[in-house]
């Protein structure tokens, strides 16, 4: 009923209207987009490993000569393996969420005409594939004899057990048990799936293809020395870690603890992902800026208008309009002006998304932001309304009769 | 005039206290954002060599075979060690070096000192003369030092004041993977921002505490830092002649017509090399300077650019919150503005007043801002960043920073001065 009244008297303030309604509009386009960048950021650090990382911890060294390896990996398993607690400990090239040292473009055919993508090796000792828990789902775990010698940066031929994604990137729909790809000389031939196992780093390709991995096994040796990974239980890591370094320091003095890089994998993943955190937090800051001063904008206008409205609110409380009239109309002019805002925003939102999509590795928007972020605008617009509305319906209908 | 307008202005801001803050304050937040993110942007894409950038190349050729082979395609991003050192040794820049990234055991004489791994630089004689590198004592090591594999070695002053005390140590060996160094120079502070040339390590704050010849470097195979990109038979065991690009040349071109000359040089050797068999593909060749190669090579993060259009749009909504603010404010005072109409005052000077409002508003908001900029960096340099140590406010940052402000709230002002204007002064005068 008060609609036609309020369209009225809003086409008296097309200004002020149009101004509101832009604010709301730019507002909308960016809370969305905003939220939806947080979002994805978030979705990127809850990547699944695929091994239990609150068990495990990865432990590095420097400082030696390659052609000491053999002699030096026994040294360093048997340092280790004597830490109470320690479950296993392993030779390893890296580990998720570790320096990514073992990249390789694939093909799948031995000419190398059909490229299959940039893939992360795990080059990994006898009892690694255990200690890293991963989750098989179709084919055997590497056995002892499929452990071979690295020629140059991998074993020649190699028996491999890769990530369930990356099966269906390279095989879609297909069993993948037997299948053979090469990576120049080198060949591999699949003998096992699990369900998830991220690569060392997020890789060429962008963030797609952070399961696609492969397990090589291999024969600790010259070019596979100095990383290792321990195995422990989660209540007791930290210490068997703290206590490892104190051991290697006494048994192995010869060598150099790498110990930026020595470290469980859970602090590994948080620093891993450290920047996509930041990156997160700052756009929540941004959000609530962005929602504050849109609040502010609507209190500063609208107490605006009620002061300039109080004789005609005067008025009508003196012809019989009750104090809920008076709010209602402010709020439902609130409503009003937000819903052109919004309608105005969604296009505004896609237009955004669109560009950051050329600058940026994003998916489309998903069309479900639109109402949350319509609802939201909605809500903050009422709030922001409330006070200046409620002192509209304070004015006592006495003011009608005063001059001004 | 001016005096009068700013003295209407301060009265009139002073009458609404509740609207002027909010004014103040949606500006403050706006510049302070846009300026945060401004900044570290600035610092960022800043040229590391002022002056001398526009002279420094970085030649690139495409040595592979013909697997993967397609025209147009960017030829590898660093040269391997053959190329290298045929275009080093072909002299044809007015200077130049080649180089790669390391790190190296040291070995400190004194015993109160624990032997630690430290970045090394492997590069060649020209080195410190094209980069200008500052020297506080001795100097480069020469082209003999180079073609000879000379155990010398150029520390940084860091560096120096942990092994020496600071002192002049010329002279004087360093031990580094058990193999003894005669200094032959200590650098001054110098860390160039970004890291340019070497963007294959980190690539902001970046910083080497010693520099060997790249000759001695390969010869007692110090393990080497960076990215390494191979083909065909690959790496092997010998870097000398590896198909591997892994190592970064810049020449020093002291005109465009030299600049021009060099890259017919480099075809014309991409063409020789591929008559004598040593090349497979058509010559393809770049050359391009400091600051195009650090363009190409997107050396701001991407994180950072979105930084500053969230901050662009944020600071356009504060913007358009501003304009309704203010036009209320003026509307508010229409009668006031009638009355000065009505005195004799033309829609011009009324225009200049409110806009001299606006305008002060704006300054006092640029203020508010640029203390929020001065948090804001206080806050990117806590980030786990690597370049969060550069975050600092400079003199023309804080410049723009007014600039901005008062520009922005003066164009936040046109409309509502000029809808005020239109006030009829006769009907502000009869109403009330």
């Amino acid at each position: 009923m008060q609609t036609g009244l309020i369209l009225a008297a809003l086409r008296k303030h097309r200004l002020a209207t149009l101004l509101i309604a832009l604010e709301i509009a730019l507002a909308c386009a960016v809370l969305c987009n905003a939220c939806f960048l947080i979002a994805h950021r978030m979705g990127l650090t809850r990547v699944d490993s695929g091994v239990d990382e609150s068990a495990l911890a990865v432990f590095k060294i420097d400082g030696f000569e390659a052609a000491q390896a053999g002699d030096l990996n026994a040294r360093m398993l048997a340092g280790l393996r004597a830490v109470p607690g320690m479950q296993s400990a392993s030779v390893v090239n890296t580990a998720p969420f570790g320096l990514p040292t073992g990249n390789a473009g694939i093909n799948l055919d031995r000419e190398g005409k059909r490229f299959g993508g940039v893939v992360g090796l795990y080059l990994d000792g006898p009892g690694s594939f255990e200690a890293l828990g991963l989750r098989l789902v179709a084919g055997r775990a590497p056995q002892t004899g499929d452990f071979q010698p690295m020629v140059g940066f991998a074993p020649k031929d190699s028996q491999v057990v890769v990530s369930h994604t990356l099966a269906e990137h390279l095989w879609p729909g297909q069993d993948p048990l037997g299948k053979e790809f090469w990576s120049g000389d080198y060949h591999f031939r699949v003998i096992g799936v699990v369900a998830h196992m991220a690569r060392p780093g997020a890789g060429e390709g962008g963030t797609g293809t952070i399961e696609w991995s492969v397990f090589v096994p291999t024969q600790p040796g010259p070019n596979l020395v100095g990383t290792y990974l321990l195995r422990a239980a989660p209540q007791d890591l930290p210490r068997v870690l703290r206590d490892a370094k104190a051991a290697i320091a006494r048994a192995v003095p010869d060598v150099v603890i790498d110990h930026e890089n020595s470290r469980t994998l859970g602090d590994l993943r948080e620093r891993y992902f450290r920047s996509d955190r930041v990156m997160a937090s700052l756009l929540v800051g941004v959000v609530a800026a962005l929602l504050g001063v849109t609040a502010l904008g609507i209190v500063g206008l609208a107490s605006f208008w009620v002061q300039q409205r109080r004789r005609q609110i005067g008025i009508r409380r003196a012809i019989g309009a009750t104090r809920g009239d008076i709010l209602r109309y402010f709020q439902t002019e609130n409503f009003l002006i937000v819903t052109f805002g919004i309608a105005l925003g969604m296009l505004l939102a896609f237009a955004l998304n669109a560009m950051l999509m050329r600058f940026y590795e994003l998916p489309h928007l998903p069309l479900a932001y639109l109402p949350a972020g319509a609802l939201a605008l909605w809500g903050l617009g009422q709030v922001a309304v409330l006070g200046p509305a409620l002192r509209a319906a304070a004015v006592p209908p006495v003011v009608a009769t005063r001059s001004g | 005039m001016f005096g009068y307008y700013l003295d209407l202005a301060l009265r009139s801001l002073k009458r609404n206290r509740m609207l002027t803050a909010l004014m103040v304050v949606a500006i403050a937040l706006g510049i302070g954002a846009c300026m945060t993110t401004l900044t570290v942007l600035h610092v960022l894409s800043g040229d590391p060599l002022p002056g001398k950038s526009a002279r420094l190349y970085y030649p690139q050729i495409d040595p592979q075979d013909m697997d993967g082979y397609q025209p147009q395609n960017e030829p590898p991003l660093q040269v391997s060690w053959t190329d290298g050192m045929n275009l080093l040794h072909a002299k044809r820049a007015d200077n130049q070096a080649l180089m790669t990234g390391g790190s190296v055991p040291i070995q400190p004489e004194q015993s109160s000192l624990e032997p630690f791994y430290d970045d090394a630089r492997y590069t060649t004689a020209g080195f410190f003369a094209m980069f200008e590198v500052p020297f506080l004592y001795g100097r480069a090591w020469s082209e003999a030092d180079d073609d000879g594999s000379a155990r010398v070695a150029v520390l940084s002053r860091k560096l120096n004041d942990k092994l020496f005390g600071g002192a002049d140590s010329t002279g004087r060996t360093v031990r580094m993977e058990d193999v003894a160094f005669r200094v032959v120079g200590v650098i001054d502070d110098w860390r160039p921002n970004p890291h340019f040339y070497d963007l294959f390590s980190a690539r902001y704050g970046g910083e080497e505490s010693v520099f060997v010849p790249l000759t001695t470097a390969a010869d007692l195979k110090f393990g080497r830092n960076g990215s390494m990109d191979c083909w065909g038979k690959g790496s092997g065991d010998n870097m000398k002649t590896a198909t591997c690009t892994w190592l970064q040349l810049w020449v020093q071109l002291d005109s465009p017509a030299k600049a021009a000359a060099y890259k017919d040089f480099l075809i014309h050797y991409s063409q020789e090399q591929k008559a004598i068999g040593n090349f497979q593909r058509p010559p393809n060749v770049r050359l391009r300077n400091l600051m195009e190669w650090l363009d190409y090579a997107k050396v701001v993060p991407s994180d950072v650019r979105l930084q500053v259009w969230l901050a662009l749009g944020f600071l356009l909504v504060c913007l358009v919150n501003t304009v309704g603010l203010m036009l209320a404010k003026f509307l508010r005072r229409s009668a006031e503005l009638g009355v000065r109409r009505a005195l004799g005052a033309s829609r011009r000077s009324v225009f200049a007043q409110l806009l001299v409002e606006a305008g002060t508003v704006g300054l006092v908001g640029g203020l508010g801002g640029l203390l929020l900029a001065v948090a804001g960096l206080w806050l990117v340099r806590r980030q786990p960043v690597n370049y969060a140590a550069l975050a600092h406010l400079d003199l023309p940052m804080l410049a723009t920073t007014f600039l901005l402000a008062v520009g922005a709230t003066l164009l936040a002002g046109l409309l509502p001065a000029w809808r005020a204007c239109q006030v009829t002064p006769a009907l502000q005068l009869k109403s009330n």
